[in-house]
């Protein structure tokens, strides 16, 4: 051996490219998500033609970050991969109900018999929502180490309602950055409500996770980490107040044709977002499953965690790269999708 | 036993499940493998002749592609859940192996395809078509090393090699050697050739629907030949990867081929049973009819050739009627499709168009390689059982602790959605071909 102590760092670097996938879904799916999820909002069927433009040739590879994501769980971690998808049997089934139903819609909402389209637009909507939901209801279980009784499945589904404001937030910022006119006016408006919301959900859970497990609690509240971690709500808090005070602002900049700072609302968010994950992951590491397997116990041997980490080595570098490309293809305002 | 412990037993469940949904799956694959190519051919021949009908066949077929992947897409994703929460064993025997190659699969496969997706369908107008032709070439490429790599995995669970157990754990000696296990290269190839198929006999059923509904475009014409040709080209070829599939299996599964040929005793110069009613109570086949000593020969080149007969295996074998059966649906659409897809070609040699007859039998066929491709499947993997992974995991060993009651009602839920998603599909592809414009 060379020193290194493999058993131990293996595990450790696989974990970190896990949350590095996650947040990458998350930010990524969560806008396009968002997008369903406002669609019902639209003013017409044209304006959400022109919401669908704006995530159409993304959302396929964002959903290969989710894919990636629990790939690199059943891959590194089948131990925790079993436990933890058999305790979320149902809400997994209904996300990927969710993600299903969205998925096709984007196709058959063009191309169905005409008096079959709203029927489509609306399932796009439904399943967004859905996905969404049984996400959040996923990660609130998670973070209770899957506790039974009703204040645990309440918390559950108090993050799953947190999280369509937050993915309503991403997916609202990005319309800002992608549209123009009447549908960026809306997207802004969208973007000020779902805030109020997303600032109240982040606070219900940044009082209830404490509340809910003394794990959390210790770890937050102990000193010396109290003040070393109070940047990151203090941080969070600062986010949300430039975006309240600057979401007014850009509407009127922007419906005089100064489009400077279009991506503020977005790029906030993801801020926000950030420090969210920090927070989670600090909470979390190293367990897998809270109280119940750290990552170590939950992983493959070196030997197939290495063989997987030379290819990631070449290859995510190389995904980074085509990703960036294919951002610049359709950098810009989304137009209309059309195959020839 | 109570009443209800048949009905919801998580093993039994979790199998139909599971099948349920990668047969699901399978369908769109199938499609976007080889479909992908084809418009790439399509693009290719516009840009080398300027001919618009090119361009035609290449507009309507990518509408079909979209939505095909799509489907590929959502379905994909349920799969790659589907081992943790019904396979728990799995992993945790043979993870090592798995692991990586699943890894792998979607390292160097899927962000390929699902990122370069988006400028194949959508940047035409902003990328160079040099770089739209690029794009082309990683998606369908893509699709094709995904195949590889799922199909090294399914092969190796068939054909387990390079690797020795430590403690119930599967742990790698070779790579090569687990990646080019014995069955791999067959099985790629046939399922390969399967997808090319299913995407001819696809082309041409759609194209002789426009067709005869009056769309005599060139556009129509030139989907028509390309299916036509194509499935007149590959289905020969198929068929001789199947017979030396089956010769492979003989050696590394002889209880899987027993029950394809639906031999119960050992024998010498056995016959190839064209109809059967394998009977599990009685270990027999009743209402056999068969050419005498053909199975030997096929098998064995060999007139009186010997069969292991499934006895030989009591206890480790796969039940014999549901492989016998989805074997011959298999090579019985395969010989239609033989028949038709050269009468055809011979018609367009000959005439330029097919007859209307011929014509509503493409239209008819639309959808076989389907079939061929699901029945296949079935053979492959109910001949594998009772093993999950050949000679090492039983899949009883691998379920997981579900109750039945919730695998039941995500069952029933995924079924509704597939009947319901699948019903879409078809209807759609029918109502653009009506509403393309002639
Ligand atoms: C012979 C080919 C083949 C077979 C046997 C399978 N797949 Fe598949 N799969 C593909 C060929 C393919 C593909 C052609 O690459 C797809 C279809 C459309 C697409 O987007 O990619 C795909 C999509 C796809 C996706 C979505 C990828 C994305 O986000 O772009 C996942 C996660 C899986 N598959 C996972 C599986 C698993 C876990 C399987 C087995 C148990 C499986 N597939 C069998
Ligand atoms: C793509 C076409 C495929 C089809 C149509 C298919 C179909 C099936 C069916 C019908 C079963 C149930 C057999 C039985 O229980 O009697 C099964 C089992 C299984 N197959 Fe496949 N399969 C396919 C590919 C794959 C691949 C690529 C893998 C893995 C790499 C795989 C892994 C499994 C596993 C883990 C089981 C569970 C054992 C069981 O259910 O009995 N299959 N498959
Ligand atoms: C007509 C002659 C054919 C023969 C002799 C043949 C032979 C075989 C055999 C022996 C197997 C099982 C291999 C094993 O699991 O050990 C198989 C599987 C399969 N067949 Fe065929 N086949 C024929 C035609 C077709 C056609 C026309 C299609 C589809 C268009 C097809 C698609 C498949 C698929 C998808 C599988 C499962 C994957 C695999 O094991 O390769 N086959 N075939």
């Amino acid at each position: 051996m060379t020193g290194i102590d493999l058993a131990y760092w293996l595990p450790v670097i696989f974990a970190a490219l896990m949350v590095v996938a996650m947040f990458a879904y998350v930010v990524l799916d969560g806008y396009d998500l968002g997008v369903g999820i406002l669609l019902e909002l639209a003013s017409d069927t044209p304006q959400k033609d022109q919401m669908i433009a704006a995530i159409g040739p993304f959302w396929d590879a964002n959903e290969t970050w989710l894919v990636l994501g629990v790939g690199l769980l059943l891959v590194a971690f089948p131990l925790a991969h079993g436990v933890i998808l058999t305790a979320l049997y149902l809400p997994v089934a209904l996300m990927l109900l969710g993600l299903i139903l969205r998925g096709v819609a984007f196709d058959f909402r063009v191309k169905a018999q005409a008096q079959h389209q709203p029927l489509w637009n609306r399932l796009f909507f439904v399943g967004s929502l859905l996905a969404t939901v049984a996400q959040g209801v996923m990660l609130g279980r998670y973070l209770t180490g899957f506790a039974p009784g009703w204040a645990a499945w309440g918390f559950a589904l108090l993050v799953g309602l947190s999280l369509i404001a937050a993915y309503a937030l991403l997916g609202a910022g990005w319309l800002i950055m992608k549209s123009t006119g009447d549908l960026q006016q809306r997207a802004v408006r969208w973007a000020k409500a779902s805030l109020g919301f997303a600032a109240l959900a982040a606070l219900l859970v940044s009082v209830a996770t404490p509340a809910i497990s003394p794990r959390v609690f210790e770890l937050w509240f102990s000193l010396p980490n109290f003040f070393l971690l109070a940047p990151v709500p203090l941080v969070s808090i600062a986010l949300f107040a430039v975006m309240a005070y600057s979401l007014p602002k850009l509407a009127q900049r922007q419906q005089q044709g100064n489009d400077n700072f279009c991506w503020l609302p977005f790029a906030a968010t993801v801020g926000i977002v950030a420090l969210c994950f920090f927070g989670l992951v600090f909470s979390i590491f190293p367990h897998l499953v809270i109280d119940q397997l750290t990552i170590w116990q939950a992983a493959s041997s070196p030997e197939a965690l290495l063989i997987m980490l030379f290819g990631a080595a070449i290859v995510l570098p190389t995904i980074v790269g085509y990703t960036i490309y294919s951002y610049r293809v359709f950098w810009g305002k989304a137009r209309d999708l059309s195959y020839l | 036993m109570p009443p209800d412990a048949s009905v919801l037993d998580p093993l039994l469940l979790a199998r139909i499940q599971f099948g349920a949904n990668i047969t699901f799956h399978i369908l769109f694959p199938t499609i976007s493998i080889a479909l992908g190519w084809v418009l790439l051919f399509f693009k290719l021949r516009f840009n080398a002749t300027g001919e618009a009908k090119w361009l035609d066949a290449y507009a309507f077929w990518v509408k079909i592609f979209a939505l095909t992947f799509a489907l590929g897409v959502v379905s994909g994703i349920t799969m790659s859940f589907q081992f943790g929460t019904n396979w728990p064993g799995y992993m945790q025997t043979v993870g090592n192996i798995a692991g990586p190659l699943l890894a792998y699969e979607v390292l160097t496969a899927f962000f390929l395809e699902a990122t370069f997706l988006g400028i194949m369908l959508f940047g035409q107008q902003r990328v160079s078509n040099r770089m739209h032709t690029v794009a082309t070439v990683l998606v369908a490429g893509g699709t094709t090393l995904s195949a590889f790599w799922i199909l090294v995995l399914n092969s190796w669970m068939q054909t387990p090699a390079g690797f020795e157990m430590i403690n119930g754990q599967a742990h790698v000696t070779s790579w090569l050697a687990v990646i080019f296990n014995p069955s791999m290269p067959y099985r790629l190839t046939h399922m390969l050739l399967a997808s090319g198929l299913t995407v001819a006999f696809l082309l041409a059923g759609v194209s002789a629907y426009r067709w005869l509904a009056g769309q005599r475009t060139g556009g129509v014409h030139a989907s028509l030949k390309t299916g036509v040709y194509l499935a007149a080209l590959l289905i020969p070829l198929q068929i001789f990867v199947g017979d030396m599939h089956g010769l492979n299996t003989l050696k590394h599964q002889p209880a899987k081929l027993a029950a394809i040929e639906g031999v119960w005793h050992t024998e010498r110069g056995a016959p190839l049973l064209l109809f059967a009613l394998p009977n599990s109570e009685t270990r027999s086949n009743d209402y056999a009819i068969g050419i005498p000593k053909l199975a030997s020969l096929i098998l064995t080149h060999d007139l009186n050739g010997e069969i292991k007969g499934l006895n030989e295996f009591v206890g480790e074998h796969p039940p014999v009627a549901k492989v016998f059966w989805s074997f011959r649906v298999m090579v019985g659409v395969g010989v239609l499709m033989l028949l038709t897809s050269w009468l055809a070609a011979w018609q367009l040699r000959r005439v330029g168009e097919p007859a209307p007859w011929l014509g509503r039998v493409l239209i008819g066929m639309t959808f076989s390689g389907w079939i061929a491709t699901v029945a296949g499947w079935y053979v492959t993997e109910i001949g594998r059982q009772p093993w999950l992974v050949q000679g090492v995991l039983k899949t009883a060993d691998a379920a997981s602790n579900v109750a039945g009651g919730m695998i039941l009602s995500t069952l029933i839920m995924y079924l509704a959605l597939y009947v319901f998603l699948l019903a879409s599909y078809i209807s759609v592809v029918f109502y653009l071909a009506r509403k393309a414009k002639a």
